[in-house]
């Protein structure tokens, strides 16, 4: 239940704005992946490529491929709905939807589909997802709650757990903790150590720390210089990026942050 | 007073105190006292013109339900206002049934299907039916629509006639409680676009993401995030809407070919006049007491809009737990 | 996950893929709606432009549904019947407009000529005349409402953003415009009559009464759009107005209003343009004469909605001339609101982003 992420000459552009160059890289299937690299370098907006919501921006289109497990997710014929339900997506912010219940959350993704779906089912997949988001035992007693109401380290766990609810194939998290205190932060991480044995999993951090930590690949991606576009500097084994790595750029980097 | 409690004005002539601070402090509090007393005043000055438009209206209504029925004009007041009551209702409630569908698309086509470029113009051109005077609409529904829908309305008959709604012999002119609902319908329809439109531009980003995120279409996402979101907002726009509806006088009179009846048939010529209408029909050739009765109709036609008002600010004060703002 | 709920046959490698109609569907099914209709109702005897377009839009939406249900899934047939919802209630919209402002324009133009803009009805019978005391009269009683509602509206407006710190005074005023938003107009047209009936004796009918009553319409109006506008500005602005000493009465005149005048003049002129073509509160207030009266103290006043009204409800004989005035009157009427809507938007757009 898990899929493998290839790009082959993957170019990102908003309007004429040129903002990812030729990126080739390959995700393994249940591990772990970081993309790391400063502000603006391109990062979020590869992550975004990879389940096609970067077209949503207006204006924004993609060049190249993006295979997953050999099917092109940018072929003609594919339909960008699906993709997005077999590649879940996590945000910076959580923003689970103010008007629902905790559990009507996490059914979100389930409703759309699967319409007649038993009153009994639906209790089931409601407990296996948050148990799964490692939420449970918080919310047990107050599904029928507001999402909005929860702190904002349990809001991003609900957000998880509607994502697994659909059971993808791949989970993107775009900057998950930023938003969230370290002891959430904390609670986060230790969900995605045990989302790594199911799904593939991508992560987009600022933290270098928590690369290291929750990470087994990393990607390091950086600018050029101003205004041009942002590539894939170098790729490899997380202890290797960041006690060996290859390219100048990506050790300045890492020791400037580790200082 | 509550100015005292604001600490810059109390504080920053001290810093810099000298012989001349005496004059500038004491015209300072005099400036600073004149116009707070006088912006304050035109604020109560708001709450008394309000508490005079009630106060005459109901001091002038009271005649009209204490005087002998042998010297009413119009006869009984209660049996004389219900089917203007239930007229403007009626009218209304069918405008809204008309009007807030259309309107919910027309914003929805206007935030989330239209060009970004283009949107904004068809904004323009929807506020330009705001601007429409009612007795333009009112011109416009006598000789183009009452017309037009005609053979629309023998169809409906034809066709749907076993429908009590559409049941009856159609009247000639096509001047009736449909027709006067439909100029209301697109006389509220602006309002109802404008507020829902912009109410939809901003739904979070994080929201909609949310969704598509999870495989929705576009139309389910702007049922899982849009709708939700925006549904205080629909509500109070509807609301708003349903208001103007109630209290419009001028398209109704002139549309309208009014009958003193209650009565649910859309296409005949027996049809309830509203409030409104009947006062701007009657009120020039009222005399003594019958004028008090108009008033008292008024009054009546204001409580019923306060009564709507009231409700729309009691169901968005309801809902705020589960609303969009956290 | 391994939960029975899910959809196995998503599971497979090909579930990306989705069937697709080709893009020229939509086109293609719209017309052979159209062309089924036509044909349809051509053959029962009943064709018509309106009835082949009522039909072939209703068949070509089932159409589409279907071919799209079958093809592509029931979840994307509703997205596309969504759309087309959508965009169709549009252009349903689109008609009353058009059709409004082309009519109104054809037949308005008939009479809207020098002598409409210099004759007044006085001593007019049949052909001829003009609104020249109807212009006045808006002209009047809209200024002297104007020159009542703003002063009371702006200064309501500062009390409650700048002075009323949410009080019970402040919110007892937010809670009475919003009523006073409410009432129908009709009723503010009574509130006058009466009031101006208890001063000045049963019937008294001035133009004075038109504009108190247009001023009960338009004070909740300018207190909105003004609060709105001054909420707008930043505390930092205020408060670093304060900070260099400045007392909190010439903050608000000298930094808030420059910096939100052009939002609050839009307002203004956007609650202009809602109460000139108010008909209903004048009927009753303002009553109705043929001649030109400038003085608003003494004797009936006609607005231009009412002089519309009358014309064409009461028409002399014969009757075109009165129709022919009464639709010259409408299309003044447009120009004047639309004008004024243009005039407050420019402003807006024109002042807003450099008065920051």
């Amino acid at each position: 239940m898990s899929k493998r992420i290839e790009t082959k000459n993957l170019d990102i552009y908003y309007g004429k704005f040129h903002a990812v160059q030729n990126v080739n890289m390959t995700i393994e299937p249940r591990s772990v992946t970081a993309f790391i690299g400063s502000s603006g370098c391109g990062k979020s907006t590869v992550l975004r490529a990879l389940n096609r919501m970067h077209e949503v921006i207006n204006g924004a289109y993609v060049k190249g491929e993006v295979l997953l497990d050999g099917v092109n997710l940018y072929d003609k014929k594919v339909d960008p709905v699906r993709v997005r339900r077999q590649v879940g997506m996590v945000f910076q912010k959580p923003n689970p939807f103010p008007t629902m219940s905790i559990k009507e959350n996490v059914l979100a993704g389930v409703r759309l589909n699967n319409a007649r779906i038993s009153g009994k089912q639906a209790d089931e997949l409601v407990e296996s997802s948050l148990k799964g988001a490692n939420l449970w035992n918080e919310v047990k007693d107050r599904l029928d709650n507001p999402g909005s109401g929860l702190s904002g380290g349990q809001q991003q766990r609900l957000v998880i757990a509607r994502a697994i609810a659909v059971s993808p194939e791949v989970i993107l998290m775009d900057e998950p903790c930023s938003a969230l205190d370290p002891i959430s932060t904390l609670a986060v991480e230790d969900l995605i150590q045990v989302l790594r044995d199911k799904y593939t999993v991508v992560i987009v951090t600022h933290n270098m720390q928590q690369a290291a930590r929750v990470s087994d690949v990393t990607a390091f991606f950086n600018l050029e210089a101003q205004g041009k576009p942002g590539q894939l500097i170098e790729m490899g084994p997380t202890d290797k990026i960041f006690s060996n790595p290859e390219e100048k750029s990506t050790e300045d980097y890492i020791t400037g942050r580790f200082g | 007073m509550s100015t005292t409690t604001q600490p810059s004005t109390g504080t920053a002539g001290g810093g810099s105190g000298d012989d001349h601070h005496e004059i500038i402090h004491s015209s300072k509090r005099f400036g600073e006292r004149l116009f707070t007393q006088l912006t304050k005043g035109s604020g109560i000055g708001i709450l008394v013109i309000l508490a005079a438009v009630a106060t005459f209206l109901v001091g002038l209504s009271i005649p009209a339900l204490t005087a002998d029925v042998k010297d009413l004009p119009y006869g009984n007041f209660w049996s004389y206002v219900a089917p203007f009551a239930f007229g403007t209702v009626w009218a209304a409630a069918l405008a809204m049934v008309m009007a807030v569908p259309v309107s919910l698309g027309i914003a929805l086509f206007i935030s989330h299907y239209a060009p970004k470029r283009m949107a904004q113009t068809l904004g323009y051109i929807i506020d330009l039916l705001a601007a429409v005077p009612s007795v333009v609409f009112g011109l416009w529904g006598i000789n183009t629509l009452a017309p037009a829908v005609r053979p629309l309305f023998l169809w409906l008959n034809e066709n749907l006639g076993w429908i009590p709604l559409f049941s009856g012999a159609v009247s000639g002119t096509g001047r009736t409680v449909l027709t006067a609902a439909i100029v209301l319908a697109v006389m509220v329809l602006p309002i109802i676009t404008a507020i829902t439109r912009e109410v939809f531009l901003q739904t979070p980003r994080l929201h909609e993401e949310a969704s598509l995120a999870l495989g929705a279409t576009k139309w389910e996402m702007i049922r899982q995030a849009v709708i939700p979101f925006g549904m205080p907002g629909i509500i109070s726009a509807s609301m708003l809407g349903l208001g103007r509806a109630l209290g419009e006088t001028m398209a109704v009179a002139m549309v309208l070919s009014p009958d003193d009846v209650i009565n649910f048939r859309v296409l005949t010529s027996q049809n309830p006049n509203t409030i409104a209408s009947n006062i701007a029909l009657s009120f020039p050739e009222a005399y003594g007491l019958g004028v008090n009765q108009l008033i008292a109709t008024g009054l009546v036609l204001f409580i019923i809009t306060l009564a709507v008002n009231m409700t729309a600010r009691w169901v968005i004060a309801r809902r705020s737990e589960f609303s969009g703002a956290n | 996950m391994s939960t029975a709920v899910t959809t196995p046959q998503e599971a497979s490698a090909n579930s990306l893929i989705a069937g697709q109609l080709p893009k020229y569907t939509p086109w293609a099914t719209l017309l052979v709606s159209l062309g089924i209709a036509a044909g349809l109702l051509n053959s029962v005897g009943h064709f018509s432009i309106t009835a082949v377009a009522l039909s072939g839009i209703a068949l070509f939406l089932v159409g589409m549904f279907a071919l799209s249900s079958a093809v592509e899934g029931i979840r994307k047939a509703k997205d596309r019947l969504a759309r087309q919802m959508v965009s169709l209630f549009f252009l349903v919209a689109l008609i009353p407009l058009i059709s409004l402002i082309a009519g109104v324009a054809v037949r308005g133009s008939e009479r809207l000529d020098g002598k409409f803009f210099s004759y007044s009805m006085r001593n007019i019978v049949g052909e001829g005349g003009g609104a020249i005391h109807a212009v006045y009269g808006t002209l009047i009683i809209t200024g002297i409402a104007t020159l009542v509602s703003v002063p009371i509206g702006m200064l309501s407006a500062i009390f409650l953003v700048e002075y009323g710190r949410n009080g019970r005074l402040a919110r007892s005023i937010t809670f009475f415009v919003d009523v006073m938003t409410g009432i129908p107009s009709i009723v503010a047209g009574l509130f006058a009559y009466t009031v101006f009936s208890i001063l000045f004796g049963p019937g008294t009918k001035t133009g004075l009464a038109g504009a108190a009553a247009l001023s009960v319409l338009m004070i909740p109006t300018v207190v909105r759009s003004t609060e709105e506008m001054l909420r707008l500005v930043s505390n930092d602005l205020r408060e670093s107005a304060y900070a260099l000493g400045v007392p909190k009465w010439r903050t608000v005149l000298k930094v808030v209003l420059p910096t939100s005048i052009a939002g609050i003049i839009t307002g203004m002129i956007l609650a202009i343009a809602r109460v000139i073509g108010e008909t209903a509160p004048l009927l009753v207030t303002a009553g109705l004469t043929s001649s030109l009266n400038t003085n608003p103290i003494n004797g009936p006043m006609t607005t231009l909605p009412v002089f519309v009204y009358y014309s064409y409800v009461t028409p002399g004989i014969p009757q075109e001339p009165y129709y022919a005035r009464a639709w010259a009157g409408a299309l003044t009427l447009i120009l004047i609101v639309m004008g004024l809507n243009l005039i407050g938007r420019l402003v807006a757009w024109r002042f807003a982003p450099k008065s920051r």
